[in-house]
């Protein structure tokens, strides 16, 4: 029997929560910019990288690559609880979801250091 | 605690014998969109890496994203990321606790997927 079957935080509801706020926060994002290539299709150089390099974007960018590893944590994890399972695979279905899962962990790491590398090694 | 059920009760879990409702191909969508979103990350970390290291670099990923591959791949990713988008409100919706009957399920999940397709042929407009 499962006695913990929580992902990220200490129980499932912080989870659930953390998924939405991410998940809000990502969408205002999306939206802003695509609102921003749809006004400004074709930017130079000097202006994406006056965007990318401001302050207060560096900022939200930060919190978005932050949002998209918890929010994709979360979910893949989901994912992986509800279909490698030993019900869909047999006996080595629980050798290979915590091996799926490291390798999404480390993924997610390498997502977070290589863009926060991206967003302040330039400051 | 719960006593655990011992007898063998039928389980179905032969997708191919399941006729699928429209919110159970939303939902199945929703993850599918959301593990190809895990996987965009890298080529969209690299573009935003190489276009924003130098103005040679910036040239590199605007003249790559001429390419028609480039063009199909960033439609892709688009269409991933609509989907996931327009899914996401609608369970968000359904979380403040609207829409959650059987018939406003099956209304709300056409509405997601009617908004995608038009969303998606202004997105191939706009591409290409």
């Amino acid at each position: 029997m499962v006695t913990s079957a929580t992902s990220l935080g200490r129980n499932g509801l912080y989870d659930w929560l953390m998924q939405r706020l991410t998940a809000v926060l990502l969408g205002l994002y999306t939206l802003g910019m695509l609102g921003f290539f749809l006004f400004c299709p074709d930017p130079d150089y000097q202006s994406w990288s006056g965007l990318m390099g401001a302050l207060p974007m560096q900022v939200v960018n930060t919190l978005v690559l932050l949002s998209i590893a918890a929010h994709g944590w979360v979910g893949l994890w989901t994912v992986a609880t509800d279909y490698l399972t030993t019900r869909h695979m047999g006996g080595p279905a629980t050798a290979v979801r915590l091996v799926v899962e490291v390798l999404i962990a480390l993924a997610l790491l390498v997502y977070v250091l290589w863009g926060l590398v991206m967003i302040w090694g330039g400051a | 605690m719960i006593a655990t059920v011992t007898d063998k009760r039928p389980v179905n879990l032969d997708l191919t014998t399941i006729k699928f409702p429209l919110p159970a191909i939303a939902s199945i969508s929703h993850r599918i969109s959301g593990i190809a979103l895990f996987f965009a990350m890298p080529f969209l970390l690299w573009a935003l890496d190489r276009s924003l290291a130098s103005p040679e670099g910036f040239e590199q990923v605007r003249s790559i994203m001429a390419t028609p591959l480039a063009s199909l791949i960033t439609w892709l990713i688009l269409a991933a990321l609509m989907f996931h988008l327009l899914a996401g409100i609608r369970h968000l919706i359904m979380d403040m606790g609207w829409g959650e009957s059987f018939q406003a399920g099956r209304r709300s999940a056409a509405v997601v997927f009617a908004v995608f397709v038009v969303l998606m042929i202004l997105a191939g407009v706009w591409i290409w």
